[in-house]
């Protein structure tokens, strides 16, 4: 579609007008860190950061949702039976997601929309949500994203496509969505020329970090379980889990009970397959209960398990935020490395 | 959009106290709404998860069989928030039921063929399930030679006694119940470990005897040599496996082993499949 160009000073004005359509979601720094979340009004997403710190994820699947809610009390009708806690997942549009984060929903579609069980929570904010994507012109150290199928200007599950070269946005509409999108900000002038296959070029050249995958699906599952590297890999873990609360492609989560008084809500929280409780059974058995164990799952699960299951490459964008966040410095590449490698020695 | 987080609503209807420590009780629930019963069509074998309102939902085999109409029911050990607040509930209390969830054992493949059905301790209730449901008139003649080892620590903890005694006096099916230890002089069946007793009486394997093993794991690792034994293959040892489960279709993603999760691909596996998985549960 038709490479719009946006000048900076028309942008205020144009997100003005999406309000009135859109609940406009974006990068705020908030505390010194950018976080996703929803823009109030007249306030404009912060793009001038590098990537936020949690991913996001939570415009679609929130850290916390209350799913269903009931009342305890016996005197009224429909006690104890749960009530759908539906509000409307309305029109939103989430500006300046990077092109791995974007690649990371499609990723964890596939788990939440299966041809047995929609989850409705996740797949109606899904639906909901116009991805507005800002190319990287500068990635970080840590990004790997040209060797996970994806890339800084990688348009795979995005809208819109802008690219930020100065004084104005370049912007490509990627489907009818966000070209409706462009159209009711009223940006509308076709940009003079196209630099973005040359922006695009220069900005993969500057990614120096790479992961190799391409042996992963041919090792045996069991061989990589039972591999010696795995009590060195997890030797300085805390299992603090901020990997799995960072990462765009994790979306693991537990589901609990609360009531206050007589009302009550089943709500599910974010989990993690860091911590012992994860998967600690009512006996008192736990797969699980020692730290290599779990985080042989967690790599196990990003790098051979879904591989396995999807055929479609690893459960990673290569965003780096838990190599860089990671506070004992474990990174997923080495790991990756590892893995892709190995060898069953024949002694 | 389905909510396939969303339970049936029903009603206790009868709590049976099953076990002389009293911590293992089943629960016949009816739906509040009649047309759900059809929505919960379920095999032997199947699970759903028991919801109670204010504490959580947990993942239960279910022990009534598909060929019971009009009610459903699970047998539940008393562990944790759930099962203790499920415990000191009554008949009348409105509570959820979400399933039926998971695969079952393989009916179609066992048309036709011996199956030995090895027990222990409370992980009978989907056992049950399929005894009653090939016993059924209508299914019977499609199974051959049924044997049941079933065993317990004591006479007092086994569980559906009465229907074990029922079962008993039957030519149909050959039981062969069993208590690890009692000082009941009137005990007529066998005293023994649930693998001695399979070696002594489980017939040998074949291409038409399957096994479906369910129990604690201390039984599950001494009876696994035992059918090796005896000649079963791999694939025609049938077990079910449990987990911590939380949404129980396969989304939340704690109750993997490898790339299956036990909610959804399993609970029930072969043991041929679980040596390709790895030993992770």
């Amino acid at each position: 579609m038709e490479l719009i160009k946006i000048d900076k000073k028309a942008w205020a004005g144009g997100l003005e007008k999406l309000s009135a359509s859109y609940a406009l979601y974006g990068p705020v720094k908030e505390q010194h860190f950018c976080n996703f979340r929803a823009l109030e009004k007249g306030e404009a997403p912060d793009l001038s950061g590098l990537n936020s710190r949690l991913s996001p994820k939570g415009v679609v699947f929130p850290q916390s949702q209350v799913m269903f809610t009931y009342t305890v009390d016996e005197n009224q009708a429909e006690h104890h039976i749960l009530q759908e806690a539906g509000e409307k997942a309305s029109d939103r549009a989430v500006i300046g997601i990077r092109p791995c984060d974007a690649a990371a929903f499609l990723m964890v579609k596939q788990n939440f929309d299966t041809p047995e069980f929609k989850d409705p929570y996740w797949l109606k904010a899904y639906e909901a949500t116009v991805k507005v994507g800002l190319a990287c012109n500068d990635p970080c150290q840590s990004c790997f994203c040209t060797s996970t199928g994806c890339g800084p200007f990688s348009e795979t599950g995005l809208d819109v496509l802008l690219a930020d070269t100065g004084d104005f946005f370049l912007a490509r509409a990627l489907t009818d969505r966000g070209e409706h999108f462009l159209k009711t900000a009223g940006w509308n002038q076709a940009a003079e020329a196209d630099p973005l296959e040359s922006m695009k070029k220069k900005a993969e050249e500057k990614i120096v970090s790479a992961v190799s995958t391409e042996h992963l699906k041919d090792k045996k599952t069991t061989d990589l379980f039972d591999a010696p590297f795995w009590e060195e890999v997890a030797f300085a873990c805390i299992n603090c889990g901020t990997c799995t609360y960072v990462c765009p492609t994790c979306w693991c989560f537990d589901i609990q009970d609360e009531v206050q008084g007589k009302s009550g809500v089943r709500m599910r929280n974010w989990d993690s397959c860091m911590y012992p409780l994860f998967t600690l059974h009512g006996s008192g058995h736990n797969p699980r209960d020692k730290k290599p164990q779990r985080v042989r799952q967690r790599f196990m699960h990003k790098l051979k398990y879904f591989v396995d299951r999807y055929d479609g490459g690893i459960q990673c964008v290569g965003c780096g935020r838990c190599v860089r966040l990671c506070p004992v410095n474990i990174d997923i590449r080495t790991v990756c490395e590892l893995m892709n490698n190995f060898e069953l020695s024949q002694c | 959009m389905l909510n396939p987080y969303l339970p049936f609503p029903v009603a206790i209807d009868e709590i049976i106290t099953e076990t002389e420590d009293k911590n293992l009780k089943s629960f016949k629930f009816v739906f509040l709404n009649p047309e759900d019963e059809e929505k919960f069509s379920y095999r032997a074998g199947q699970f759903a998860e028991l919801s109670v309102t204010g504490k959580g939902e947990i993942p239960i085999g279910i022990a009534s069989s598909p060929t019971e109409k009009g009610y459903v029911m699970f047998t539940v050990n008393k562990v944790g928030l759930v099962s203790s607040c499920l415990h000191s509930m009554k008949a009348g209390d409105i509570m959820g039921i979400r399933g039926p969830l998971g695969n079952w054992y393989p009916w179609d493949v066992l048309e036709g063929k011996n199956v030995v059905i090895i027990g222990g301790g409370f992980a009978f209730t989907t056992l049950r399930s399929s005894i009653v449901y090939m016993l059924d008139p209508a299914n019977r003649k499609k199974f051959n030679d049924i044997h049941v080892i079933y065993g317990a620590r004591t006479p007092g903890m086994l569980l559906y006694r009465e229907e074990l005694t029922a079962w008993e006096k039957r030519d149909d099916i050959h039981m062969h119940i069993t208590v690890d230890g009692t000082d009941d002089p009137d005990w007529k069946y066998n005293v023994g470990f649930v693998p001695t007793i399979t070696e002594q009486k489980a017939p040998p394997g074949s291409a038409d005897t399957y096994a479906i093993v369910c129990g604690p794991p201390i039984m599950i690792k001494f009876t696994q040599p035992v059918l090796d034994n005896l000649n079963y293959s791999h694939d025609h040892i049938i077990m079910s496996l449990e987990m911590r489960m939380k949404c129980g279709i396969g989304i939340c993603g704690r109750c993997n082993i490898g790339k299956e999760y036990v909610c959804k691909d399993g609970p029930v596996f072969t043991l041929a499949q679980l040596n390709e998985m790895p030993r992770e549960y």
